[in-house]
């Protein structure tokens, strides 16, 4: 490779940016905004075109020391990259379903943005304990804003409740981290990965690490913040809310909880699956009846997310690679249905069910794209949706049968409130004159859908684009895992070590 | 000449202001803007002198106080801040009736007060330190005597100090009859001999760190602290929670180290459960406020506490934690006060409720913003830069094995964060109040613009210059 910081760049960049926003006017912060991220984006491009799946695990790699163990150290590794890839096609994205439904203080808001932007990429790239805490916690301070500002009637509550819900999960992260420095002596996130903690220290270090993840991610029971801060949200900061935040919960368990504490990671395997096997049952349950299409949505965003912690914690190669796919997929889907639920917010601005309805008739475009969201979002073979789904139920089901069943129960659910939804919206007799006479989606809203419309179908046909920069790394974190792993209730403990065996010859 | 040298910072300070004195009493008001200026610059050249001798003479006076890093690193942070609050003052006073020139001068006084404070190694200096900076200080509290929240806060503040001076005495008092010695070290050779099982020290040890207590508005000696803030002039506040604060947590940390060092198990107890009680209640306590002074009082209750977390961390490490986190607290709390002052209604009339910020990011961005940075840094929210001396301070308690410690005052923050969210939501969310007048000072702007941009995400490249002059400052100790 040559010498280029790519990653420095593509966190300096949206930075910069976001400076110049503050001294602009409105119309010139949009473009401003809109030219860093696909900057970001073409970046990004790059990143992918040079990655080397197989290759060196961290890749793009930068180190300049700090101060005593701090250092500004970035790197990435397939995971990584992905998620990083999902961030920078999102973000133009947002800038441009906020173009013309944010009209208060716009060089502002395209400021939060563009330091948004910053913070995330650098969470995934951060390789740097400290470092990464400080991405990862610098996310609530613009995120704060974009709610608190720019969001609905009951804005200040829902972004209390956001930021005060995240800080109390993330400070007791925070002293786990301390611990882990002072014990191991490192900083370094890929050296921490090799290092075993002792058992007993790992159980603490775990459930502090679990306090962080679990509310970002956000696991039953305590997600409650998340509809709030869904709903109140603009539409943009629920596409990055959904999209890109509520992804580095499954990225933390996934970097940290899994291959630096793999024994208390097996210990609470049960914990994790009862937990994930409520949430799916319950979310979707409560989806159900949800009035507010927005609410609907981020319920069901909880139990995708249940399926992340399933396919994470079954220990095994398909569980671990569905988990992620889940978790792009999801990035793209429910970003993609939040912006949905946006371009009818913007025509009627009211998120209530009950007002439209029938709008197949006048808006076949609209329809058509959220048909495919939809279905995606089910789960149907073909998109996104079905690979990260089912490749997890297959990690799920070795592990534990009941897990198994009620995540399948979760799926038949999510059928049900997705297609309800679909039908009450699109189909039937318009319920109100205004939604009879909506015209359909404009070039700029088809320019920003049609682009994760691609991207679903793309997963959905040839997931293997996604999953070979993630191969290596999720055979790591199984190898590391592997003299961990619970036996499972799904077949008898003789037949174990035969699976293992299976494994060691599929490597 | 040793002691000439080492001890030149102060005696510049003390004959300048003296000669200050004069001129102010026989100029009168006239010489206000020359008085503060030299005073200023009386500090500056104090502070500039800190690179000489000062910081590396080792004992003088006989042992009396001690020129070391550690005293040179406290200073340091003393005499600017010092200059700040002099400079803040400029077009305050000017208003009222009262003869600013004194002003200035009083700072002076205790600016020095305080040199003698972090330098003394012997518990007489100790005492002689902390009661010129008080008195200057009472008078400092209630400097608008015309004005009956200025003269109450004077008043409280006199007689509980006084009380604090007493119990201060007091311990000092045992201590010398139980040791006969007033020095630091002296005073650790015998607490090795006779370990914390004498009554007597015991005793003293505890009259001691309850005056000190007082000094830094520790619970459950922090009573005085938001009536203080509120009632006195607010440039006398910023200096009050700034310059005096550092002093008195310097004076504990070197007492606890070098004079209780072999008890570090008897006081380690009582400084924990200061810590978690200020941080605590420092944190509970404001959530009702209205006044923007008294909130910022209890954030310093607050902030205090987390200075001890790295106190009761002990060694070299827990030391230099407590430097560290005390220079960048001084940089976010000056820069909160110099916004604090900015604060006037269209008539130039000062304002100090909560209410009047509503809205305050439309009328002034570049305000808000800069307040905004203050909130979220001393609220330890990454990426500002007040995150880092949280997370030196909790290393430190970690590293000391005091983990349930470090748990329970970093659940702590989270409770402090509301009420700085506050502070921007009613900023950012609310919807505009009437606009202030805007400020004549240039001066205070590039202030204000300076510490922001120190306490912004800009600050992580001082960490390691800021933690090797720490270290160097905690070593001196040991």
């Amino acid at each position: 490779m040559i010498g280029l910081p790519v990653l420095t760049l593509m966190i300096a960049i949206p930075l910069l940016a976001g400076l110049i926003c503050l001294f602009v006017n409105a119309s010139a912060a949009r473009w401003t905004a809109l030219i860093a991220t696909f900057l970001d984006l073409a970046l990004g491009v790059y990143l992918w075109a040079g990655f080397v799946p197989g290759g060196p695990q961290w890749q793009f790699v930068e180190h300049i020391a700090l101060a005593g163990n701090f250092s500004w150290a970035l790197g990435i590794d397939g995971i990584a990259l992905t998620l990083t890839m999902l961030t920078v096609f999102l973000m133009p994205i947002c800038i441009g379903a906020s173009w013309r439904s944010i009209v208060k203080r716009v060089p502002e808001y395209m400021a939060a943005f563009m330091l948004m932007e910053a913070l995330m990429v650098g969470v995934f790239a951060a390789q740097d304990l400290f470092l990464f805490y400080v991405f990862f916690e610098g996310g609530l301070i613009p995120m704060y804003l974009i709610i608190g500002v720019w969001g609905g009637v009951e804005r200040v509550k829902a972004s209390y409740k956001f930021f005060l819900y995240t800080l109390l999960g993330s400070v007791l992260m925070l002293i786990a981290m301390i611990y882990m420095v002072a014990t191991s002596g490192t900083t370094s996130i890929p050296a921490l990965m090799q290092y075993n903690f002792p058992a007993e220290v790992q159980q603490w270090l775990w459930l502090a690490f679990l306090a962080s993840f679990a509310v970002k991610l956000p696991m039953w029971p305590v997600h409650t913040w998340l509809p709030d801060a869904h709903v109140q949200a603009p539409t943009a900061g629920s596409v990055i809310l959904a999209g890109v935040l509520l992804k580095m919960g499954g990225y933390g368990f996934v970097r940290f909880s899994l291959p630096m504490f793999p024994d208390a990671s097996a210990q609470f395997m049960p914990l994790m699956f009862v937990l994930s096997g409520i949430a799916v049952v319950y979310t979707s349950l409560v989806a159900l009846v949800q009035r507010d299409m927005k609410k609907l949505i981020a319920y069901s965003s909880v139990a995708h997310m249940a399926f992340v912690t399933f396919g994470l914690f079954a220990f095994n190669r398909q569980g671990i690679e569905g988990a992620l796919i889940v978790m792009l997929s999801h990035g793209l889907v429910s970003g993609a249905l939040f912006l949905v639920v946006g371009v009818i917010y913007d025509r009627l601005h009211t998120r209530e069910i009950a007002v439209y309805g029938g709008l197949a008739n006048n808006m076949p475009g609209y329809a058509l794209l959220f048909m495919l969201f939809t279905m995606a979002s089910v789960g149907l073979p073909g998109t996104s949706g079905f690979v990260g789904e089912f490749l997890s139920l297959i990690g799920t089901y070795q592990m534990s049968t009941w897990g198994a069943i009620a995540a399948t129960t979760g799926i038949i659910l999510g059928a049900a409130y997705m297609l309800w939804l679909y039908w009450r919206i699109c189909f039937g007799a318009a319920r109100t004159p205004e939604a009879a006479t909506m015209a359909d989606l404009s070039a700029r809203e088809w320019w920003l859908l049609a682009p994760i419309a691609v991207g679903v179908m793309w997963m959905g046909i040839y997931p293997e684009s996604f999953l070979r920069p993630m191969r290596a790394d999720v055979g790591r974190i199984v190898e590391r895992v592997q003299h961990s792993r619970p036996i499972g209730d799904s077949r008898p403990a003789g037949a174990a070590a035969q699976t293992i065996q299976v494994a060691g010859a599929a490597r | 000449m040793n002691f000439f040298q080492a001890e030149l910072p102060e005696l510049i300070l003390m004959i300048g202001a003296i000669v200050l004195m004069m001129v102010a009493a026989i100029a009168g008001r006239r010489s206000t803007p020359a008085v503060s200026w030299l005073s200023v610059l009386l500090l500056i050249v104090a502070t500039v002198l800190l690179f000489g001798p000062p910081s590396h003479a080792g004992p003088v006076f006989g042992g009396l106080v001690s020129a070391d890093a550690f005293a040179a690193f406290g200073k340091a942070i003393i005499f600017p801040a010092a200059a700040v609050a002099i400079i803040a003052a400029h077009g305050w006073f000017e208003r009222g009736t009262e003869h600013a020139a004194e002003y200035p001068v009083l700072i002076l006084f205790s600016a020095v007060g305080m040199g003698v404070m972090v330098s003394a190694t012997n518990l007489m200096t100790l005492y002689i330190g902390l009661e010129l900076l008080s008195l200057a200080s009472y008078v400092l509290a209630s400097y608008r005597r015309m004005d009956d929240r200025s003269a109450e806060a004077g008043l409280k503040y006199f007689v509980l100090g006084a009380l604090a001076s007493g119990i201060l005495l007091y311990g000092i008092s045992l201590l010398y009859g139980f040791t006969g010695t007033m020095t630091y070290p002296g005073l650790a050779a015998a607490f090795a001999r006779n370990g914390a099982h004498s009554l007597g020290l015991l005793f003293g040890l505890v009259f001691l760190l309850s005056g000190i207590a007082f000094k830094v508005s520790a619970v459950p000696f922090h009573m005085w602290t938001p009536d203080v803030y509120e009632g006195a002039p607010t440039p006398v506040t910023l200096f009050f929670s700034t310059a005096p604060k550092a002093a008195a947590l310097l004076l504990g940390v070197r007492v606890c180290v070098e004079g209780l060092g072999p008890a570090t198990e008897a006081w380690r107890q009582i400084i924990i459960f200061a810590a978690l009680a200020s941080i605590f209640l420092g944190a509970v306590a404001a959530w009702g406020q209205t006044n923007i002074k008294r909130l910022l009082a209890y954030s310093s209750i607050n902030n205090v506490g987390f200075a001890l977390i790295g106190l009761a961390a002990g060694g070299a490490t827990g030391a230099s934690s407590v430097l560290f986190y005390i220079a960048v607290y001084v940089v976010m709390t000056l820069g909160a006060f110099l916004c604090v002052l900015w604060m006037r209604d269209e008539n130039g009339e000062p304002v100090e409720t909560l209410a009047s910020l509503s809205g305050l990011s439309e009328s002034r961005p570049a305000f808000a913003a800069a307040l905004a940075i203050f909130m979220f840094s001393l609220a330890g929210i990454p990426p500002m830069f007040g995150f880092w001396p949280k997370l030196v301070v909790f290393n430190a308690a970690i590293h000391a094995g005091l983990v349930p410690l470090a748990v329970a005052g970093i659940l702590g923050t989270v409770i402090g964060a509301y009420y700085y969210l506050k502070v921007i939501k009613i900023m950012y969310l609310d919807e505009p109040a009437a606009p202030y007048a805007r400020s004549r000072e240039p001066v205070q702007g590039l202030l204000i613009f300076a510490t922001a941009l120190l306490v912004s995400p800009v600050g992580y490249l001082l960490i390691r210059p800021l933690s090797n002059l720490a270290d160097r400052a905690a070593g001196s100790l040991f």
